[in-house]
């Protein structure tokens, strides 16, 4: 598959485009126009990041996952597990130098969100449970535990705070939206590259495929496909945990019950527009952040023509017109919701 | 050719829940032959070669490759050892390129990372050595079948097998296709290769093996050359001379044509021609039967008639009435047909539901099982007590689920359904299959005695004895056409099983369609 | 008969024993909550009204995703089909004065329901026309529900955005709706402090009505055998595509009808927060119902002692109302997976526990 795969053209251009817009709108006097500034600006475009990295990686952990050929609606209940691992381990580590305390918050994270991805795993391989079900219990199960576990008077001292890169943050404009972020955020971002050249330039990535699209060739080929996807559905817990860790411990600093707010099913969304690729979902996030932008600089300069109740429904909308085929087509793994059996008494 | 065997198999059995795949199997493979495995379908040839390449596990026996006895635990095993096969069904990956289906499981890396261009390469050579031309970036879904089975005979090569099992590999190729195939089985062959090539076609057989065993309900039946085989030799090791089931029958008086069915063309789910050119006619008061194996176009025929898959071309024409096109519930009422479906789990019953329910499934929303809206309860329940007293349908009560009868008794119960209302065709589509004897012998009676009352009976089956037992006038159908037209008391065994694996006589008494 | 009821009972015992573990592990008392959630339920009048008032709208969420699985379906939009059903009928209900309560309570509850048709047939005709996944769609739509119905109640931003038309301008800074005019109002049968309204007639009624419909009717034949095998309910000539799309709009009714009870019964007007969780317990519930209407009630009426109990327990035991949900959890899982039950309890297994229910076909799109 060639690297630039249509959705990952569009992906970027979009993207490309938008920072040059912006460039224009903050250095030219295009910068006048309220509207140019509102669609354009700098603020929008930072408020556009921040909003998108938990949708990346949250739709990156969907990819893992439904790749392998599970579907994954638990993202949500992932997210917000990892979230409050983070926050309990940081509460409890305030003593500690900052940032161990943060790595090793984040390393939690990572854990329990990694957990909760194996027993999604376990109910949908080892007791053939529907996966979408399955998926509903992980979000019921972290809603409830992680308000039952919350202690209100606990505080996490210290989040992540933004580290520029030399020279690359000196670029007009766009040097301190991309370059002078906190680490999570450049995590987010690399984990794209990463996990795109691990699908399509690895063995674990060519097996993966393998094993969600056609589960029964790879059996032939003597590959273990229920190992594959215990693994996998792991690894896609690690990434929502990380988008947790992100929420508590580089976004918001405390945690909040229910904080992900939908961010796990808007990640479902950006994962599907984006057809199943990494760059895909970071384009389609990097839209959906931008709808949640631009709601918000609507508010900021007084824009009241547009209802803000509609603008936000826009990543939702267009969802359902990708899912429908009505702009060209999003494809799921074809093996996708099935346990699979080996036959013949092996 | 070398007798030193680099492949045996001794007494393999494979059993599974009811039913014996292999009995008794022994076989060996010289170096550099070709050895054709023929059988009709159920002979237990697939299960055997599932078993050498370590995709079932043998209930016993033995393996030996180059000598050596061998465990085959799975795939991984048959691949380490030289074994590579090559499946009916293709087990490629549709959006991969051929490059990755190739390497899927057996990786060349270059620092860490998929070496692609190296396995490119290397299917190149490939290609160049054995005539597999194929492009290797190709997405294998953009592949016609013909080539896309180049790409699962690559894998295998791929993988330096020097035995190769080709699985019916010119069920789904064309003719100049089938001759393609044969160029690069013998270039394989003069190389050292040494093939099991499996299929039910004699000309094939003939043509291309160097010795020929005949596997016929799970056991060996036969070993020869071709020069000691013919064709009719071959047909009747296959289909075996045991006494058919007999069915006492008066002769057929055939009225008026109830089923016409003229240049009928259909395509199936991938959208390839199914079906082309079918002419068929059925008059009332007789039974035609539709021979030939399997796959051959006899399903989606049977979807066409029943309105289950839309026809592309052609008419259907059902008691005078223009059918074509029309929906199942308008060619069940207006044609006034039953369909006894070949696959009752598939779509002929609801397992989960009663047997009073099933017994009603096509006629739920009719007087007197509902009025109106309302279900009519006690209406169903007598109607399934009497169908299951007149239908002989073993079960404890109307209520029992469907899924806890017996196979004969669910069949019994799906007959009983179609023939409980009045009707002037019934398609009957295998009919019998996997069914005990008693249960045969009732269908079969009720089927002739519908046929005596003056209905038309289109029956559909992959059991010769079956047809011979009950057809007057026998239909062969060959990939996806009606290969041939016999009077059931002017042919043979033999000359049927001629027709079905494609062979076209010269015979009189057979009246051919267009080539 | 007990086969049937053996699961279920098995999985809430399971799933109560476990939570009791989890109270344990992080030092609470599960005794003192347990009875303090007994004593929320059933323990006084108040607490049994308490108990009826939240088990209605489950009773009615419960059938909605019931009456969907018969035909196979996932309608996890349950909770937008609510919100839908809550903002027509209180659309309804804050105008028209002057009608007699005859006319104008009846008027207000069919529009309800018919937002919620709406909002259900919407992905049902989505997934016959382009085989899309109604699960994607209704997680979307949830959210566009909840989304409108904010907007019809928004009290107008400071920055001078237009409040919505459904909006109550003497709330001031709050967005919600006026009250529903008295005529529009589901009368209580008891009324403050015990605050059980007709509502409950309602919903058994709709039980009722369901349960002829699914076992009485053609249509209900038709529905499921589309669940149980759509390619022979083709061959009996069904016409598979209506009913999806049938089913999913009465799903959709009912759903719609349960956010017209709460509002028109209970809360008597609209505001954004109403609504939230009903999705996920009306899976719950039709689960641990084994998809039967007498069983959603019955399953009902176990989560509404559930629910009405939980804030006794938190005041007698100080154990958060949350582990309520953890327990949901579990029982949902128990109950959507037998195997895990008989696994624990060393029970035989049968072949059905093998075969999963795939109710995904058509994933992300055909």
């Amino acid at each position: 598959m060639s690297f630039w795969s249509r959705t990952a053209r569009v992906a970027v251009s979009l993207v490309v485009l938008m920072l040059l817009m912006a460039i224009l709108v903050e250095l030219t006097p295009l910068g006048e126009n309220k509207w140019m500034r509102v669609f354009f600006g700098v603020s929008a475009l930072n408020f556009t990041l921040r909003a998108a990295i938990p949708l990346v990686l949250g739709a990156l952990s969907g990819i893992l996952c439904e790749r392998s050929g599970i579907i994954n609606i638990g993202i949500e209940g992932m997210m917000l597990a990892g979230a409050f691992a983070g926050f309990v381990a940081k509460s409890s580590t305030n003593d500690w130098p900052l940032y161990l305390s943060l790595v090793f918050s984040v390393i939690v994270s990572l854990g329990v969100g990694g957990l909760m991805g194996l027993l999604h795993g376990m109910l949908s391989i080892r007791f053939r449970m529907d996966q979408i079900i399955s998926g509903s219990v992980i979000i019921i199960l972290a809603a409830g535990l992680t308000s039952y576990l919350f202690d209100r008077d606990a505080i996490a001292d210290g989040k992540f705070t933004p580290i520029p890169i030399p020279l690359l943050s000196e670029i007009p404009v766009i040097g301190p939206v991309l370059f002078n972020n906190p680490p999570i955020t450049y995590l987010a971002l690399l984990l794209v590259l990463v996990v795109h050249i691990a699908i399509f330039y690895t063995r674990w990535g060519l097996r993966t495929r393998a094993v969600g699209e056609h589960p029964r060739a790879a059996d032939t080929e003597g590959i273990n496909v229920n190992l594959m996807r215990y693994f996998n559905t792991m690894l896609g817990g690690m990434l929502a945990g990380l988008a947790g860790a992100y929420l508590v411990l580089e976004a918001v600093g405390q945690f909040q019950e229910g904080m992900t707010a939908g961010r796990g099913f808007i990640s479902l969304a950006a994962m599907i527009f984006g057809n199943w690729t990494p760059f895909g979902a970071l384009g389609a996030a990097t839209l959906f952040g931008y709808t949640q932008a631009l709601q918000n600089e609507f508010l900021l300069a007084g824009v009241t023509t547009i209802p803000r109740q509609f603008v936000s429904m826009l990543p939702y909308v267009v969802t359902i017109i990708a899912v429908s085929g009505l702009v060209g087509r999003v494809r799921a793994p074809a093996a996708i919701g099935r346990p699979y059996d080996t036959e013949g008494g092996r | 050719m070398m007798s030193n065997p680099v492949l045996e198999v001794q007494e393999i059995c494979k059993i599974f829940p009811g039913v014996v795949a292999n009995e008794d199997v022994s076989l060996s493979l010289n170096s550099g032959e070709i050895l054709a495995l023929l059988g009709e379908n159920g002979a237990g040839k697939s299960t055997l070669m599932n078993i050498i390449y370590g995709l079932y596990q043998p209930s016993s026996g033995e393996i030996l490759v180059r000598g050596k006895s061998s465990k085959m635990r799975s795939p991984r095993d048959a691949i380490g050892l030289g074994i590579g096969m090559v499946h009916q069904h293709f087990q490629l990956v549709p959006v991969m390129t051929v490059v990755e289906n190739v390497m899927l499981g057996s990786e060349m890396l270059r620092h860490g990372f998929l070496d692609r261009e190296q396995v490119s390469q290397r299917i190149l050579d490939l290609s160049r050595d054995y005539q597999l031309e194929v492009e290797p970036s190709t997405l294998v879904e953009d592949l016609p079948v013909g080539i896309r089975q180049r790409v699962e005979i690559l894998k295998a090569l791929y993988r330096d097998a020097e035995i190769l099992i080709l699985d019916e590999p010119t069920a789904v190729l064309t003719p100049q296709e089938i001759e393609g195939l044969f160029e690069v089985m013998d270039l394989l062959r003069r190389q050292g290769k040494s093939i099991i090539f499996i299929t039910h076609k004699l000309k094939e057989v003939l043509r291309i093996a160097d010795r020929i065993a005949v596997l016929r309900q799970g056991k060996l039946v036969g070993e020869v050359t071709p020069s000691e085989a013919s064709e009719p030799r071959l047909a009747a090791m296959m289909v075996g001379r045991e006494v058919m089931l007999q069915v006492d029958k008066k002769e057929a008086e055939p009225g008026d044509s109830i089923l016409e069915v003229k240049g009928l063309e259909a395509r199936n789910d991938l959208d390839e021609i199914c079906l082309s050119e079918v002419d068929l006619k059925v008059n009332a008061g007789e039974i035609v039967g539709v021979a030939g194996v399997q796959g051959n176009g006899q399903t989606e025929l049977v979807e066409v008639l029943t309105g289950l898959r839309p026809l592309k071309n052609g008419i259907l024409r059902i008691g005078g009435h223009d059918l074509s096109g029309a929906t199942p519930r308008e060619i069940t009422d207006r044609g006034k047909i039953c369909h006894v479906p070949e696959d009752r789990h598939s779509y002929g019953m609801v397992d989960n539901y009663s047997v009073a329910d099933n017994l009603v499934l096509n006629s739920y929303y009719r007087s007197p099982f509902a009025k109106g809206m309302t279900i009519q309860r006690e209406s169903i329940d007598t109607n399934a007590e009497t169908l299951v007293k007149k239908f002989d349908v073993r079960t404890p009560s109307v209520q029992t689920p469907g899924a806890s009868l017996s196979g004969g008794n669910q069949q019994k119960m799906v007959i009983a359904r179609e023939l409980s209302r009045p009707i002037q065709l019934m398609i009957a589509a295998q009919p019998t299959r996997g069914i005990d004897v008693g249960s045969i012998e009732f269908i079969h009676q009720q089927i002739v005695a519908k046929r005596d009352e003056g209905i038309a009976v289109l029956l559909i089956s992959s059991e010769l004895d079956e047809i011979m037992a009950l057809s007057d006038r026998i239909v062969v159908m060959y990939r996806g056409s009606i290969i041939g037209e016999v009077l059931n008391k002017e042919t043979t065994r033999q000359e049927l099983g001629l027709l079905m694996a494609g062979v076209k006589s010269d015979s009189e008494n057979i009246h051919h369609s267009a080539p | 008969m007990f086969r049937v009821l053996l699961i279920p009972v098995l999985a809430l015992v399971t799933s109560l024993a476990l939570g009791a573990l989890v109270m344990l592990l992080f030092g609470d008392d599960p005794i003192l909550a347990y009875q303090g959630l007994f004593q929320g339920a059933f323990g006084s009048g108040r607490a049994w009204s308490s108990t009826i008032r939240k088990m209605i709208p489950l009773i009615l969420t419960g059938l909605s995703v019931a009456v969907a699985f018969k035909a196979g379906l996932f309608n996890i939009g349950a909770s937008g089909q609510f919100v839908m059903g809550s903002v027509f009928s209180v659309a309804v209900g804050i105008h028209f004065e002057g009608l007699p309560m005859y006319i104008h309570l009846p008027m207000a509850i069919l529009a309800g329901m018919l937002g919620g048709m709406i909002w259900g047939a919407i992905p049902g005709f989505l997934k016959v026309t382009t085989g899309a996944h109604e699960v994607i769609v209704t997680i979307m739509l949830n959210y566009v529900a909840a989304l409108f119905g904010g907007w019809t109640v928004y009290a107008g931003g400071t920055q001078g955005q237009t409040p919505g038309p459904l909006w109550d301008p003497t709330a001031r800074a709050i967005s919600e709706t006026p009250d529903v005019l008295h005529s529009a109002q589901i009368p209580w049968i008891f009324g403050p402090p015990y605050r059980v309204h007709f509502g409950v007639f309602l919903a058994l009624l709709a039980v009722l009505i369901i349960w002829w419909l699914i076992y009485k009717t053609t249509v209900g034949f038709e529905i499921r055998t589309v669940g149980q095998n759509p390619k022979a309910a083709r061959y009996a000539g069904i016409r598979v595509e209506k009913t999806v799309v049938l089913t999913m709009a009465i799903a959709g009714g009912l759903a719609g009808l349960a956010g017209t009870i709460e509002t028109l019964g209970l809360n008597h007007k609209f505001a954004p927060e109403f609504g939230g969780q009903v999705g996920f317990d009306g899976i719950t519930v039709a689960l641990l119902g084994q998809t039967h209407p007498v069983g959603v009630v019955f399953a009902s009426f176990l989560f509404g002692a559930l629910d009405a109990g939980a804030a006794k327990m938190q005041f007698e035991s100080g154990v958060a109302a949350d582990i309520i949900q953890v327990i949901q959890a579990l029982v949902l899982a128990f109950v959507a997976a037998p195997l895990i039950i008989k696994a624990l309890f060393r029970l035989r297994s049968t072949q059905d526990d093998r075969h999963s229910a795939s109710l995904n076909t058509s994933w992300g799109g055909s």
